[in-house]
């Protein structure tokens, strides 16, 4: 494994089988039934480099969330290896079988990979610094005043200094994203997973929180952003990483992606975005 | 004019009774949300031994009645050589009862905290069992607030069903008081006054500590 590799996915299998039982626990450790199933992710391969920007695009159901979602290990996968910072996230591996591991090691491996989801999925008994505060209180095990010094400039950071007391039902959704980042940002992971951050947001607060992201990737985070948005990804992204029914069907940098695509399938998806001629 | 006279002076003597009131309230209380959230907590675990004995002593204590319970806690478990004296078999038996109702408003709140949270927490290093005593269950309790205020209030007038059990709280002062005076009406009048002024504030707090959730939520 190269030296600068953040992330190392390869050969994922993922298939969804319906759950029967849906207790809470069960979700929480992320054991399921089996019934139905469905194969969501077919042989998914992917480096990430540090200080690298990956959009990764493609239509609906292609299994963007799912992967991003593998790699935080908040879904279980059947084959295949993950890794992040050189760990192997979820598993050990015994004979080349993988074995689920403790749910206290994944958790510790977790804190290494922030995630921003499209709900934002705030506290919602917690203000703003209360959110941001909170995993670095009970994750982090920092004093009140050590949590307090690292929650402020981020919340600093994404424009937020001036509702830190606010509730999230006292904050847009556009400032509730912001208040997400900097929470996933304080613990200062190595990379950053964004699911379609604006796609729960009214349009005219998508450009707040995409500003954010770009600054962000400015500063040199590695991350991989799940969006529709093309414009923002060939602005921001050093790579696009296209999906299509779970496998991913074309990579490279923007500039050769969006004017010479090579697979059939991102032009018909660049071509419905408007951006070829159809 | 005689008989509202008569019933402020009776007030004194059912008001020595009160302090037993509260003792069975507050311990029972107490005794009810600790087994309240740990039933709760049985009811949604994967262990299916767990959720089992839990359903099943949801099953009993919700199909029998409260006064039943009571005496057999008192007048049965003797005959197997537990003897509770009658404060600690009220509050024993009010607990138990109370802890079947609590821990399904337990439940209910703790399945209400919406997926997402218990995600967030997840993915920002919480374990499994963290998550569930950081993020779900203090949330859970602001929900359950007012539904735990409106069974309090029941339980404080359930405490009356402790008097077949020789507590001496209200209903049995306000027996004796009775059988030696004979004014039936000004007595009972003046006990069934003494539980609405109890109760009256706390319905009002009730009320507040709803309208407090609703705003955070
Ligand atoms: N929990 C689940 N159980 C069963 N099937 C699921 C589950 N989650 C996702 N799927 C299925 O997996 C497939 C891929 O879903 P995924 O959410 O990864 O797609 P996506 O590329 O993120 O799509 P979108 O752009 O709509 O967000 C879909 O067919 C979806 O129906
Ligand atoms: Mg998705």
């Amino acid at each position: 494994m190269a030296e600068d590799t953040i992330i190392d996915v390869r050969d994922v299998h993922k298939t969804f089988v319906s759950e029967t039982k849906r207790t809470l626990w069960n979700r929480l450790t992320g054991r399921h039934h089996v019934e139905k199933r469905v194969e969501v992710l077919k042989g998914v391969d992917l480096v990430v480099h540090r200080g690298e920007t990956i959009a990764i695009l493609g239509s609906s159901g292609s299994g963007k969330s799912t992967l991003l979602r593998c790699i935080n290990k908040l879904e279980t996968i059947e084959a295949g290896r993950i890794y992040v910072n050189g760990h192997l996230i979820g598993y050990e591996e015994r004979d080349g079988e993988l074995i689920a591991e403790k749910a206290s090691i994944t958790a510790q491996k977790r804190t290494d990979i922030g995630f921003v989801f499209q709900h934002f999925n705030l506290f919602l008994n917690k203000t703003a610094l209360g959110n941001v505060m909170a995993p670095l209180r009970d994750v982090k095990k920092l004093s009140a005043a050590e949590a307090r010094s690292v929650a402020v400039p981020n919340l600093e950071m994404v424009g937020l200094a001036d509702k830190m007391e606010n509730y999230p039902s006292k904050l847009s959704g556009g400032q509730k994203q912001r208040v997400a980042i900097a929470r996933a940002l304080a613990m200062e992971p190595s990379v950053m997973l964004f699911d379609e951050p604006t796609s729960a947001l009214d349009p005219e607060l998508v450009g707040e929180v995409l500003a954010v992201i770009k600054k962000i990737a400015q500063q040199g985070t590695t991350m991989v952003i799940v969006t529709h948005e093309m414009q923002f990804a060939r602005d921001i992204a050093d790579r696009i990483v296209v999906m299509d029914q779970g496998v991913i069907v074309e990579e490279g940098p923007p500039s050769r992606i969006f004017t010479a695509p090579q697979h059939p399938k991102t032009r018909a998806l660049l071509s419905r975005s408007g951006i070829l001629p159809a | 004019m005689d008989f509202i006279n008569n019933t402020f002076a009776v007030f004194p003597a059912l008001l020595v009774a009160v302090p037993v009131v509260v003792q069975l309230a507050l311990g029972a209380m107490l005794l009810a949300l600790v087994l309240g959230l740990l039933i709760a907590l049985a009811r949604i675990s994967s262990f299916s031994v767990l959720r089992g004995v839990a359903t099943f002593y949801l099953e009993v204590i919700r199909g029998t009645p409260l006064l039943v319970q009571l005496v057999y806690i008192f007048f049965v478990l003797p005959s197997i050589g537990v003897e509770i004296e009658p404060v600690p078999a009220g509050i024993l038996g009010l607990g138990l009862n109370y802890a079947a109702y609590l821990s399904e408003v337990f439940r209910s709140a703790i399945l209400s905290v919406e997926h997402g949270q218990t995600e967030a927490a997840l993915s920002l290093g919480y374990t499994p069992t963290k998550t569930l005593w950081k993020v779900v269950i203090p949330q859970s309790f602001v929900v359950s607030m007012g539904p735990i205020g409106n069974y309090f209030i029941a339980m404080i007038k359930d405490t009356a069903l402790t008097s077949v059990i020789a507590v001496t709280e209200i209903l049995k002062t306000a027996n004796i008081l009775n059988s030696q005076t004979f004014q039936t009406t000004a007595i009972y009048t003046a006990a069934a006054i003494l539980y609405l002024i109890i109760s009256l504030p706390l319905s009002r707090i009730v009320v507040v500590l709803e309208r407090k959730a609703r705003a955070n939520g």
